[in-house]
């Protein structure tokens, strides 16, 4: 339907062949007010996005300006006594937390998706995906006061049992040694792994049940299993917007601030346990920027911003792509 | 390999992967519970009647009050609704009274998904950048700021979505009786959809309550009770924050008696929203 | 229709009032912001000051230089740092600053069978464990020190801040000086690049995460341990004594600088000479702009003198040591030759 019909036919505006002035002028100037409060206003929301990262950039020029790009991307000093300052440690946290948090969330995800879509009964499907969706209501800043006080020094007493087991597989090995803290990179990538866990699961869950029944039941009819039918048919037909939510909760996970601060020990220095403390961009920022005593100390902290809301955003295009992709194959809106 | 081999390994695998799924099923639904009920023991041991008639103590002290963090909340929450919900609920009806499936329409509403889910701390660092910083200091008025940015896509998505369901016969009803394009939006279609727009102002509500990000270089926090938009206000995410970090007790028992209030207001704000909207898809 | 309307119209009420009443309130607060190291004095003083004059002081303790970048931006009416800022940077920045009360910080540990003050601990062993080079509570280094203890085999946790803090400089100030290996790798400053451990935010997450993880150790104001009723270490002071911290011990350190010609009262504190003087001690400096309004700056300078005239005693039930009459005077002085306009 095209726009310009509709609006005629609703009387928002003249026939283009209708002379402007045979319509009444108080008319118009009302509707004319109305129309254009909510042209600006739709604009203002568009808007937010491309002033958020020119305001972004902008405080970091500073930072660009003396440390470049690929200097300050490599650089592992963060050193606020001599004024140097490098990215690398927080890329890697936020980048190696996501990573935990995804390796996780992403198969729990699936399997309840498919649990609510095809093996629950009907009778415990609503609550289940009630119970599921209230992960996502709980305020993030609860998620890092729980996994403080209450999941570190449980995983506390578990992380021995981790150091030595895993910790003795060569190769891999050096990843899970280190004292037993409860807190540190494994941990808040735990958290996280709850956190974005309902935000993907819900997504599957959503296109999972816009899989034509033609489809699914045909497959049954054959005598394929309740797995096959969700290996095989389901999920490649979901495929895009499967991904598209993936990258959704990845966009989350690499955002997520309170939660990470709490739990991930706030330490800038690399290491190579993810029993160690380590430190992510959005939990730098958090710690350390009411705090930058000099331009460029704060100029860095915005630079580390910069950064991270490029990929988030990079991320959250592509997400958002894939998702509308599957929507409008079906005709509704995912 | 026999017929029978290859039967029994698919039942095998169909009934491995129903249990791993229910058991998936099962971890989400223990850490909820585990949070919500931690949430709950160690919230409601913290709660006192003076939470809401003496304001945060200093350290050292036993005392308990949460009166200012509550009350900043309020107004920071009131005066985002005041600036969000009117900009998101006539961008909303920009998208589907004026723009339907344009080119244009479908960009802004591309990018307002991206908005949805936009990391709330680069939101605060905006705020900072266009509101604290040229202010010259902080102020509960740049939180608000921060948290309506939140608030506006939520509201923006299910306007449009709510006014795009409501069917033509009103409007061309209206439009017949000689109604301008105006009144027909606001007296019948928004009335329409009322019930589905003011979900999307309560989810969005739902959603800035527990927000600390954003206020973290915006309204910071205040030991004092203050109502003064343009100093640093008390809030309860900020105080959860600080308190919970502290080595006080009584600091640590107000944290989660704050904490377990916030997340009843959620829960509360979701049923709620949940039963007017009954069947109709939320967006997240 | 009806109730929208209602609830809109109560939203504009609410907002209205909370617009009108900053009208009235404007006048009596102030707010300041930094050293997590002052902040249990600040409190306190705030909180009986409000009582007496109606005035609220409210401080966010963010970390020393939170507190720096806050008052050079002019976002708060003072700033409390516990690193004093050289003279030449107080110009460049049109900036003063006042000593408020002497204080010290000690190691404070979570060992399971050693009890409060029962672990002594040296200079350069502090050094080696925070460089990472003594990992264990075991090692040779420290069981020399404590001949009578049970040292556990445990992995020691180091915990420091993780924002930018005057702790932290006092604290490193103090190795920088006994450590010429920590000198040259880390240095001294509010925020440095720890070459281990954990990081907590303020004084309270350091003293909550030692609280927390067994065999940690990390280094917090002493105002902090007597309030959570931490355990702390002895140390070997530069006379090769061993030292509790204590009010007196502050206090020595204390008369062994030259307050009252320092200029800009620009003085370390810490590895003072002295028998019983406390190596790790502190100050902590109140920062003002030159170019704030003189009635805000005025507020300050009453709340701070209200504090040395009236409150010394709360000061000392929290080991804070009160600075001699004389180097009050001076600050007063200070205060009418720096701005030209004193109370």
């Amino acid at each position: 339907m095209n726009g310009s019909d509709v609006a005629v036919q609703r009387g928002m505006r003249p026939a283009s062949d209708q002379p402007k002035s045979a319509s009444k002028p108080w008319r118009l100037s009302a509707d004319f007010l109305f129309h254009k409060a909510t042209v600006f206003a739709a604009f203002l929301a568009a808007a937010t996005l491309f002033a958020i990262v020119i305001a972004i950039t902008y405080d970091s020029w500073p930072a660009i300006r003396t440390f470049g790009i690929w200097r300050f991307l490599k650089s592992s000093e963060w050193d606020p006594v001599t004024q140097t300052f490098g990215a690398f440690p927080f890329i890697v946290g936020t980048l190696v937390s996501s990573a935990i948090a995804m390796l996780l969330a992403v198969p729990l995800s699936f399997g309840i998706a498919v649990f609510i879509a095809e093996i629950a009964p009907a009778w415990i499907k609503r609550p289940v995906a009630a119970a599921i969706e209230l992960l996502a209501a709980i305020p993030s800043i609860v998620y890092g006061l729980w996994g403080l006080l209450v999941f570190a020094p449980v995983f506390a007493k578990i992380e021995p049992w981790i150091s030595d087991h895993l910790g003795a597989i060569p190769g891999i090995g050096s990843l899970f040694q280190g004292p037993p803290m409860g807190i540190g990179m494994l941990t808040a990538g735990i958290v996280l792994a709850i956190m974005v866990l309902p935000y993907i699961s819900s997504i599957m869950r959503d296109v999972f049940l816009v899989v034509p029944s033609s489809l699914r039941e045909s497959a049954y009819a054959m005598g394929a299993t309740t797995w096959e039918v969700a290996w095989q048919v389901i999920l490649p037909y979901t495929r895009s917007a499967v991904i598209g939510g993936i990258f959704l909760g990845l966009g989350r996970a690499l955002g997520e601030t309170m939660a990470v601060t709490f739990v991930i020990g706030n330490s800038n220095v690399l290491s190579s346990s993810l029993l160690m403390p380590g430190a992510t961009i959005p939990s730098v920022l958090a710690n350390e920027f009411t705090e930058a005593t000099t331009k460029l100390y704060l100029s860095s902290l915005i630079y580390l911003g910069l950064i991270l809301i490029v990929v988030t955003l990079a991320v959250q295009f592509l997400a958002v792509l894939l998702i509308r992709r599957l929507g409008r194959r079906e005709g509704t809106p995912a | 390999m026999s017929v029978y081999s290859v039967h029994a390994k698919r039942r095998v695998i169909d009934v491995a992967s129903k249990i791993l799924m229910g058991a998936a099923t099962l971890v989400g639904v223990f850490f909820l519970f585990w949070i919500l009920w931690t949430t709950l023991k160690f919230g409601l041991a913290g709660m006192h009647w003076s939470l809401f008639t003496q304001d945060t103590p200093p350290p050292g002290t036993d005392a308990f009050g949460l009166r200012n963090a509550f009350v900043g909340s309020l107004i920071l929450l009131g005066l985002s609704m005041l600036m969000g919900v009117p900009i998101g609920l006539m961008a909303g009806t920009w998208l589907a009274e004026y723009g339907f499936r344009s080119r244009t329409a479908n960009l802004v509403r591309f990018i307002n998904d991206i908005m949805l889910s936009a990391p709330s701390i680069e939101i605060g660092l905006f705020a900072y950048a266009i509101v604290v910083a040229p202010m010259g200091h902080f102020s509960a008025f740049a939180g608000s700021v921060a948290l309506a940015i939140l608030m506006i896509p939520i509201i923006v998505r299910t306007t449009d979505e709510m006014l795009s369901l409501v069917g033509s016969d009103m409007r061309e009803a209206a439009v017949a009786l000689g109604a301008p394009a105006w009144v027909v939006i606001t007296k019948v279609t928004w009335k329409a959809a009322r019930a589905g727009i003011l979900t999307g102002i309560l989810i969005g509500l739902a959603r800035i309550t527990g927000e600390t990000a954003p206020l973290l270089f915006t309204a910071l926090n205040n030991q004092f009770f203050s109502t003064n938009l343009f100093r640093p206000m008390a809030n309860i995410p900020m105080v959860i924050f600080e308190f919970a970090l502290s080595p006080y007790a009584n600091w640590q028992q107000m944290a989660w008696a704050a904490a377990f209030i916030a997340v009843a207001f959620v829960l509360v704000l979701s049923l709620v929203a949940r039963s007017f909207l009954g069947k109709v898809q939320v967006p997240k | 229709m009806k109730s929208l309307k209602k609830m809109g119209m109560a939203l504009a009420l609410t907002v209205a009032c909370a617009l009108a009443i900053p009208a009235v309130r404007a006048q009596s607060s102030l707010t300041g912001a930094g050293s997590t190291w002052v902040y249990p004095l600040v409190a306190k003083w705030s909180a009986t000051y409000q009582k007496l004059t109606g005035t609220e002081v409210n401080y966010q303790s963010i970390g020393s230089g939170g507190g720096i970048a806050q008052i050079k931006a002019g976002t708060v009416a003072f700033g409390a740092s516990d690193m004093p800022l050289k003279p030449e940077d107080l110009r460049a920045a049109g900036l003063i600053q006042f000593p408020t009360a002497v204080a010290g910080a000690a190691m404070s540990y979570n060992l399971s069978g050693i009890a409060s003050g029962k672990l002594i601990l040296t200079g350069p062993v502090i050094a080696d464990i925070y460089l990472g080079k003594i990992k264990k509570w075991n090692d040779p280094a420290i069981e020399k020190l404590n001949p009578g203890l049970k040292l556990p085999d445990m992995n020691i946790t180091v915990v420091h801040r993780s924002d930018g803090s005057g702790t932290t400089f006092t604290f490193t100030n103090y190795l920088s000086k006994i450590s010429p290996e920590w000198k040259e790798k880390v240095g001294s400053n509010t925020s440095v690049a720890w070459p281990v451990g954990v990081g907590g935010k303020g004084s309270e997450g350091v003293a909550s995460y030692v609280q927390r993880i067994p065999g940690s150790i990390g280094y917090v104001e002493y105002a902090y341990i007597l309030e959570t009723h931490g355990s702390y270490a002895r140390m070997i002071n530069s006379a090769g004594k061993v030292v509790s911290p204590t009010l007196q011990g502050f206090q020595d350190a204390s008369a062994h600088v030259d307050w009252a010609n320092a200029q800009d009262f620009y003085v370390i504190l810490t590895n003072q000479p002295g028998a019983d003087t406390w190596p790790i001690s502190g100050c902590t400096w109140q920062i003002l702009r030159k170019n704030a309004p003189q009635a805000t700056n005025m507020q300050v300078m009453k709340f701070f003198d209200w504090g040395f005239e009236h409150g010394q005693e709360m000061a000392k039930s929290i080991a804070f040591g009160p600075l001699p009459p004389s180097t009050v005077a001076a600050i007063k002085s200070y205060w009418k030759r720096e701005l030209g306009y004193s109370i």
